[in-house]
Order: structure tokens, then sequence, then C-alpha cells
């Protein structure tokens, strides 16, 4: 098991490099995408929650290989060339985008209406009151479940093996044909993905306890 | 309760030892043979994406091509008339570790006979003789393998060793490996490579689904396809064999080759026999 | 449009079905499985007996932090060393219960959690033992905050079959791509076919749920 590490030691360290860039790209767009697609789904305007609601509802039902491979073999016949990499990252982002913004959108509404009223009362903006005085206390209730998305995120990236994105898992495939020891080699890349996903894990149980108890 | 906890997490350390370690009768390490007698049937691993080797066939569920004809006919030669071949589909990603883990007594998927693959498997003799090749879209720039110079993009299929050779034969160009022929045509028709490489008989069952991608260049190798075997399994090998020496002198391997491969233009049936 | 329509013939559509079949077939299966298996996990870590609630926590951490694509290959290629081998479908089942299982397990552990431990000390007073307190009366209330999140999991395992195209579990993935393997002019009908279906599959699964929901506070 060893010798598989250390014969491989680059292929494996670039598939590593892969799947964390791909997980840090996915991770700060889906963020954006999910907050816009959460506020969407509370504006006032109908057709707003309208369309922000659908987004939400089609991506989360639809499997992320899907939406991957839709990307893969569908964007480049017919508009514009993508590679493995950047059409996994698509789909990873995406994907985790409706996640997040259902989290973030349950964030926002557990802090009670109360707050925005009394905001609006004072004389501050719908906007003004999101941002100074809903997000700041939104963003502890959702910080763990979010927490949870992003290990969920790191892991899906494994679907960038599917479409030649070169990470880990790809990697750990290529290995696993060329050694033909697919125990070991799977075992080694489990252990990589899991120095990646453990301390996210226990960080983020560290934080929730921390401000439960807080 | 103390001792049950102790007893319970000793229970589960060695349920994970054992798994680790892989300690246990292991399927694949049984004489297949004595096994396929006993079954009356041998497990093949076959390809289910390979138009004229190994294709599903959408209307029927069942997988058609020259080697599940072969796998239906080595089956009965082995065992006798009653016995029946079982088809389990892999890809070429798939097939040595489902074979090496014991889900499979044989493997016949347009597979080479390679040292390093004789290293960690047993072949029979050579049932088919295929050669590399080049797929390109009609009217591309890559005529042969000289033309995969830096900055061109091949797509191969993940466990084939015609991925190893395209590097050996043309080192600038990018290889793209995907699971299975499916996707990789695929990717290949929405032009994420130049050129898809692989073993004549299979690029000339994609040409003859979609006219409007070509063979080009000629082989650049050699590629004996062999029945694949664990190591150890002599008795099943012998068996094999003999049975291929059979069909080979009764007329239905000629039969069989001709059934898929004698309409196919550009193809040589002189060549692969 | 030709090609949609080419790409829907009754054939090809029929395949499909199949293929939607081999994943309700394998997901309903995977549900039972990991929703036994998960919640006997989560009150093996709620209940805290020291050692043995660690070592439940860690593995079912173990789990829960890899690719659910890793442990399907591993069931499938590994099962076969200590002398089982199975066949694609219950390998299928096999991997995702576990994966699942340890998913479900965390949840049922915040769900006992969240549960005020004055009902566990009051049904003790009154003289339940500690295993009927449980069933009776902690349970019964856990599961009723459990449901949106048991639910989300299940539409997540849902999807997730899609994943086993990589040991060729023959599920709608799978049949959809060997339909496009066929003629690549049924690549984006089969996208949408796929697209369309796991959303038909996934909806109804949380219109149910929403409907056992609204009986449960009405009750």
């Amino acid at each position: 098991m060893l010798n598989i590490l250390t014969n491989n030691f680059g292929t494996l360290m670039s598939g590593l490099g892969y799947t964390l860039l791909s997980s840090l790209i996915a991770l700060v767009f889906s963020l954006i995408v999910g907050t816009v697609f959460a506020l969407m789904e509370i504006s006032p305007a109908k057709w707003v929650r309208v369309i922000g609601k659908t987004y939400v509802e089609v991506i989360r039902n639809i499997p992320l290989l899907v939406i991957t491979m839709g990307f893969y073999v569908i964007v480049p016949k017919y508009l514009l060339p993508v590679d493995g990499f950047t059409a996994g990252t698509i789909g990873l982002t995406i994907y985790t985008s409706a996640f997040i913004a259902e989290t973030v959108r349950a964030g926002i509404e557990s802090v009670a209406v109360g707050q925005m009223e009394g905001a609006r009362s004072v004389g501050l903006s719908y906007a003004q009151a999101m941002r100074q005085i809903v997000f700041p206390q939104a963003i502890k209730i959702v910080i763990p479940p979010l927490g949870n998305q992003f290990i969920n995120l790191v892991k899906n990236s494994s679907i960038l093996a599917f479409v030649a994105g070169f990470d880990l898992m790809y990697q750990g495939k290529i290995i696993a044909n060329a050694t033909f020891n697919t125990f070991d080699t799977y075992l080694v890349v489990g252990l990589l993905y899991l120095v990646l996903t453990m301390p996210m894990s226990y960080l983020m149980r560290h934080l929730e306890k921390k401000w439960v108890t807080a | 309760m103390h001792k049950l906890k102790l007893w319970l997490t000793a229970v589960a350390l060695m349920v994970v030892a054992g798994v680790a370690a892989g300690c246990g009768a292991s399927v694949a390490d049984q004489d297949a043979l004595a096994h396929a007698k006993k079954t009356d049937t041998i497990v093949w691993g076959v390809k289910a994406d390979t138009r004229l080797f190994g294709l599903m066939n959408t209307k029927t569920g069942k997988i058609q091509g020259f080697e599940i004809d072969m796998a239906n006919a080595l089956t009965k030669q082995v065992l006798g008339k009653a016995a029946k071949a079982t088809l389990v589909q892999v890809t070429s990603d798939t097939r040595v570790p489902m074979l090496k883990g014991g889900n499979l007594d044989a493997v016949i998927a347009t597979m080479t006979i390679t040292p390093e693959r004789q290293k960690v498997l047993d072949f029979t003799d050579s049932y088919f003789k295929a050669g590399q090749s080049l797929l390109v879209k009609k009217g591309s720039k890559v005529h042969s393998i000289k033309d995969l110079t830096a900055g061109t993009k091949v797509i191969g299929v993940q466990g084939s060793n015609s991925v190893d050779n395209v590097k050996k034969a043309a080192p600038q160009t990018t290889v793209l490996q995907l699971a299975d022929y499916a996707q990789a045509f695929t990717a290949l028709k929405s032009g994420q490579g130049d050129a898809l490489s692989t073993d004549n008989g299979i690029l000339y069952g994609m040409s003859q689904q979609d006219p409007g991608y070509v063979v080009v260049g000629g082989t650049f190798t050699k590629e004996p396809y062999g029945i694949a075997l664990n190591q150890g399994q002599t008795n099943l090998r012998k068996a094999l064999n003999k049975a291929l020496a059979q069909l080979r002198a009764n007329g239905t391997y000629e039969r069989l080759i001709n059934k898929w491969f004698a309409d196919i233009p550009g193809f040589d049936i002189k060549e692969v026999e | 449009m030709q090609s949609f329509i080419d790409a829907y013939s009754q054939v090809n559509l029929h395949y499909l079905l199949e293929g939607l079949w081999v994943t309700v077939e394998v997901s309903v299966t995977s549900i039972v499985f990991s929703f036994l298996i998960g919640t006997l996990l989560g009150i093996a870590r709620y209940v805290n007996v020291r050692f043995f609630s660690a070592f439940v926590g860690f593995i079912i951490d173990l789990i829960r932090n890899l690719p659910l694509l890793l442990i399907l290959f591993f069931t499938y290629f590994a099962l076969p060393r200590i002398g089982i081998r199975l066949g694609v479908i219950p390998a299928s089942i096999v991997a995702m219960s576990i994966f699942e299982s340890a998913m479900l397990a965390e949840i049922v552990r915040s769900g006992i959690n969240a549960v005020p431990t004055g009902q566990m000390e009051a049904a003790r007073s009154n003289g339940m033992s500690y295993v009927q307190a449980m069933l009776h009366i902690i349970l019964p209330q856990a599961f009723k905050a459990m449901i949106p999140p048991i639910v989300s999991q299940f539409i997540s395992l849902v999807k997730d079959t899609s994943l086993a195209t990589i040991i060729l579990l023959p599920e709608l993935t799978y049949h959809a791509q060997i339909i496009y393997g066929q003629d690549v002019n049924y690549t984006i009908p089969m996208f949408v076919a796929l697209a369309v279906l796991y959303f038909v599959v996934n909806y109804a699964l949380s219109l149910g749920a929403r409907l056992i929901n609204r009986r449960l506070n009405h009750a």
C-alpha cells in the first residue's frame, strides 16, 4: 500500500491539487450564486420568487452526474469549447448553489420577521435592513449547515473523474489500472480524501458546539 | 456492561482488519473450472458498448457481438450443450479489478495480451489479432499518428493499453481518458479531442455507426486479443485453449468472424484470424 | 426536433423506464436498510456508552467523509476478496446502504439531541425503563423533527444511484448512456429525459413528505 503512495506521489498530489482547485472555485462561486438565489426566493416581487424557487427545485432534484455530463457533452457541441475540468467545476458550482440557496434562505427566514419590520420602521431600506440587521444574525445560524455543504462539495468533486478532469479520483483510477492493484490504490485515495474532509468535519462540529451553547 | 463494550469493539476491529487484509477465501483463488462445472455456467466479463464485439441491443436488452457469440460457443464447447454463458458487462476500466476480485471467471472484452498484464493475469491463445489506429472526423487535419503533435488532444479509454501506446508513439499529445467507448465517442463528437485512438476493430464499429467519422493512418501496433483469467486457473485455461482449437477446426470460428466482420469496408478479415 | 422524435421511440422509452425501475428498486431497498441501520447507529452514538459510542462515531465520520463513488468501488471490488461474490445490484445496495446509514445516523443523533432532556427524566421518573422511554417518548418526538432532513437525504440517495453507472449498474443514467452511445443525436434528448424523470421521482418524494408532515402536525 505504501509503495502505491511513494511510486505515484507526483500523480496523486497533482490529482489532490485539481480536487482542491475545483472545490475552491466551486465553493466561492456557489456561495455567490446560492446567496443570490436565496435572496430571490424571499424577494418581495412574486416573479423573482418564482424564478428563484424554480431554479432551486429543479437543480436540487437532478443528479450531479447528469448536470456535469450535460455540460461536458452538450455545451462544447453547440456553444463553446469547455474541457473536462471546467465542465466538472461548473456542474459542481451549479449543483451546490441550489443547496446553498436553500440553506441561506432557511437561515434568513429563521431570523424573526419582526427584525426586518423593526429595521424598516426606523427608516432603513430593504437592502440596508437585509445587509445590516438580518444577514449578520443569519450567518451564525447558517454556518454549520454551510460547512456540511462544503464537505459534500469536496466529496462531490470526484464527479470530475467522469469527464477526464484530472482530479484525485481520476488519477486514482489511472493508477489502479496501471498497477492492477485496485484495492490498495483506492485505500490510498480514500485516505487522501479524508485528509481534506476530516479536519473540515471536526472544525464544523467544534463551531456548532461553540455557537449552540453561546 | 463493560465486558460487552470491549467485546463489541474487538469484533468490530476484527471485521475491519479482516476486510483490510483481504483474508478469508477469495473467490478468485478457487478452481474456476470445477466451480463452472458445478454451476453449469461460466461467468464472462464482456463489453456492452462496443459495436461488432459486444453491444447492448436496447430493443431486446441483450448484448450482441463477435465476443458474445464466442463466449456462448466456448461455454458450450467446454461444459456441454446444456450449459449457458453468464454475461456480465465490463468496461476497460473495470474488467481487471472485477476479474481479480473474483466477480468473473473469464474476460473476453477486446483485451490485448501484453507483458504487463501477463504479470498479474493469465491469457488463453489469441482469438483476434487487432492493431491500434485512429478515428477522426471526416476532413480532419489528422491523417496518421505523426500528426498528433503538441497541442492536439487524443481521447482514449481508462484501463486500455491503447492509452500507453499513444503516449509512446506521440509523446507530445495530451491524452484524455474516459470511462467507456460510448462516452469516448460522444466526447470526440462533442469536439473534446482531435482523434480517438484504440484498436481498429472497435474504431470500424464506430465508423459504421456514424459515417461522418473515419479510420485513418493504418495500424501502428499489434494487438492480439486473448481471454483473460486469474493467475493459477490452469485447468480453465487449458480447457478454453482446447475449445478454441476445436472451434477453429470445426468451422465455427470462421463462420463467426464472417458474420461480424465480412461486410466492413476497409477491414481485412485475413489479418485478424 | 426530428432527433427528439427518433430518440423517444417506443423501444428507447421502454429501455429508459427499465433503467428507472432499477433506480427505484435499488433506491427503495437502500432506503429501508439505511433507515434501520442508520437509526440503530444514531442511537448507539447518542447513548454515550464510553468507547463503544466513540468507536461508532469514528466509523460514521469516516464513511461520511468519503466520496460515495469510492465506497461503490470498494464494495464492488473488495467484497469478493473476502469470499462474497455479489451481483452489481446487490453490491450497489450494500454500498448505498453503508453510505446512507452513516448520513442518517447523524440526522438521528442530532434529532434525539434536540428532544429536551427533561422528557427522558420525566419518563424515567414515571417508572419507564431506559429502553421504554427511548421507544415510546424520545424517538417518536425526534422522528417528527427528523422528517425533513431524512427526506432530503432520501432524495440525495435517489440521485446518487446514478453514480453506480461506474460499476455498470443498469439504472436510468446508464441506460440513457447506452442509448446515446448508439446515436449521438440522441444525446440532448436523453439528458432532457434524465432531468425530467429524476425530477418527477424526487419531486413526488418531497410532496409525499410534505403531506406526511402536515398529517403529523395535525395529529
